[in-house]
């Protein structure tokens, strides 16, 4: 076990309604790395962040973060290791009843005792780091959802995590804003000396950005490397998935009954 | 075989339905639990006593005043057959004080306060603020469920009070303005005949088991609500439904409880 992993997840096993979602997960995050999970949709990959963050217990195998085991911590002991987490929501996931400011300033209000000029001089900071300082008094229905995505961004880093989870923090944003998260994510990870992990099926704008990718299918890792031996990679899983070609691995077609059959054709 | 597939239906659905009074039950005792934070930071209360009272206000006050006009009018219609129209006044202040001020109060908090409460929370849940807020460790049910659950039983015997003082207005100007009974008899006999603890409190205990039921029903509604557009509108329609129902059974087993034989 290399002491300098933050994150360990070794065999995890989890069952959902009988269905196995996620079969025998080993990952490790070293302290400081941004690594990628990604996988098609339905892939186990928001399942496997769950797991994570404690929301879910896994069938067998465990999840063990900065030295604890997820699944054994009672109540107190999850919402205190939860406090040296931060997770992006995919769509933000603001609280839409509190203006950009009071979004940002939530969690020191829930769980400090400091000044309200303090927390004020926080928030700036945290708003003009994503550069949303202008933005403070708006409230998240009034945001773009690039600017959602930013505001949420701030307030996942509001108490300086160690470990930040970001489940598809580039889905359904313009190029700009894209390259502007992305940029953001590696930024903020580095200054905060965090961990980060990203769940995400955006490719291209991933492999910019992150230290090591995890690539998952039905469950299962099916491989695994920094971005420059991802592609080099002649794995076919790996050729289909990178330049995201119709055919391979991963069959255009939903299993079904044959074509013929479904239209009634008689042989 | 269609026979026992018929009992298995209703059986089902009998054991579901007693399986979602236990979570319920539950979800009562987590909100009881995790009340502290609430009244250490009693402005959170105040924040939901705007939105669910404050904004209750204006409906309740136009109905309270209809209400008491339709009573002014139809008691004295009736009281009048008997030579006694100057029992208006007992009449219109007994029938709201006892029971229409805390019934139509706690029917109108409830399709106006809380189907907003559940729909609410319905769609927080839906855009995962509430996931959201689970993983930045703080209690949903403590920071979202609590303050309003409270602002709500706060809000309810008030709300009732007014509608019955407006309603009472209101009997006054038909009855007295308008038809010309007697205004000092109308007065006098309402003062002598109406009991504080008789009337008044057992009105004002009544408001409070409707507040409690009914923002119960809304917040739990909510938070049970399945994370989609239909589970949400379906939610917030089963709120006005079950609590307008529990609103009048409950009422009778109050009035039957407290007024036996008085």
């Amino acid at each position: 076990m290399p002491p300098s992993a933050l994150v360990e997840i070794r065999d995890l096993n989890f069952t959902y309604d009988k269905r196995p979602v996620l079969q025998g997960i080993n990952m490790t995050f070293p302290r400081g790395k941004l690594v990628a999970i990604m996988g098609l949709s339905g892939c186990g990959k928001t399942t496997l962040l769950r797991h994570i963050g404690g929301a879910l217990k896994p069938n067998k195998g465990y999840v063990r973060m900065d030295g604890q085991v997820m699944h054994e911590l009672d109540q107190d002991e999850l919402y205190a290791i939860r406090r040296k987490m931060g997770m992006l929501f995919q769509f933000g996931a603001l609280f839409t009843d509190m203006s950009v400011y009071d979004n940002v300033a939530f969690q020191m209000r829930e769980h400090t005792d400091l000044p309200e000029d303090l927390i004020h001089s926080l928030v700036i900071m945290k708003l003009n780091a994503v550069g949303l300082r202008g933005a403070q008094d708006m409230m998240p229905s009034e945001l773009s959802g690039g600017m959602a995505r930013r505001v949420a961004l701030a307030r996942t880093v509001a108490l300086d995590p160690m470990l930040i989870m970001y489940d598809e923090p580039f889905a359904g944003l313009d190029p700009i804003s894209l390259s502007v998260i992305g940029d953001l994510i590696r930024r903020l990870n580095d200054a905060l000396g965090a961990t980060s992990i990203i769940v995400t099926h955006d490719i291209q704008e991933s492999l910019k950005i992150v230290d090591y990718v995890y690539f998952m299918a039905s469950g299962v890792i099916v491989a695994e490397g920094t971005p420059d031996e991802l592609r080099a990679s002649q794995t076919d899983f790996v050729r289909q998935f990178m330049h995201g070609e119709m055919d391979g691995p991963v069959p255009f077609h939903y299993p079904g009954a044959e074509y013929r059959q479904d239209l009634n054709l008689r042989a | 075989m269609n026979v026992i597939d018929t009992i298995r239906g209703i059986g089902h659905r009998i054991i579901n339905a007693v399986w979602r009074i236990g979570v319920a039950a539950r979800f009562f005792f987590l909100t009881i639990i995790y009340s502290g934070n609430s009244f250490r930071r009693f402005q959170l209360i105040v924040r939901e006593l705007f939105s669910s009272g404050v904004m209750s206000l204006i409906i309740i006050v136009v109905a309270g005043l209809f209400v008491g006009m339709v009573l002014g009018l139809q008691g004295y219609e009736t009281l009048k057959r008997y030579g006694s129209e100057s029992a208006l006044g007992v009449m219109v202040a007994l029938g709201l004080v006892r029971e229409l001020g805390p019934v139509m109060a706690a029917l109108l908090f409830a399709s106006r306060a809380g189907s907003a409460m559940t729909a609410e929370i319905g769609l927080m849940k839906a855009t995962e603020q509430i996931s959201a807020m689970e993983m930045m460790a703080v209690n949903p049910i403590a920071r979202i469920v609590a303050p309003r659950f409270w602002a709500g039983v706060i809000s309810m015997p008030l709300l009732a009070a007014l509608f019955s003082a407006v309603g009472i207005f209101g009997g006054y100007l038909v009855g007295v303005v308008q038809i010309g009974v007697d205004e000092g008899s109308f007065w006098s006999q309402m003062q002598a005949a109406v009991d504080f603890r008789e009337d008044v409190l057992n009105g004002v205990i009544k408001s409070l088991v409707f507040g409690t039921v009914v923002t119960l029903i809304a917040l739990f509604e909510g938070f049970d609500a399945p994370p989609t557009a239909e589970g949400v509108s379906g939610a917030t329609t089963r709120t006005v439904v079950t609590s307008s129902l529990a609103i009048l059974m409950l009422d009778f087993v109050l009035t039957a409880i407290m007024f036996r034989g008085a």
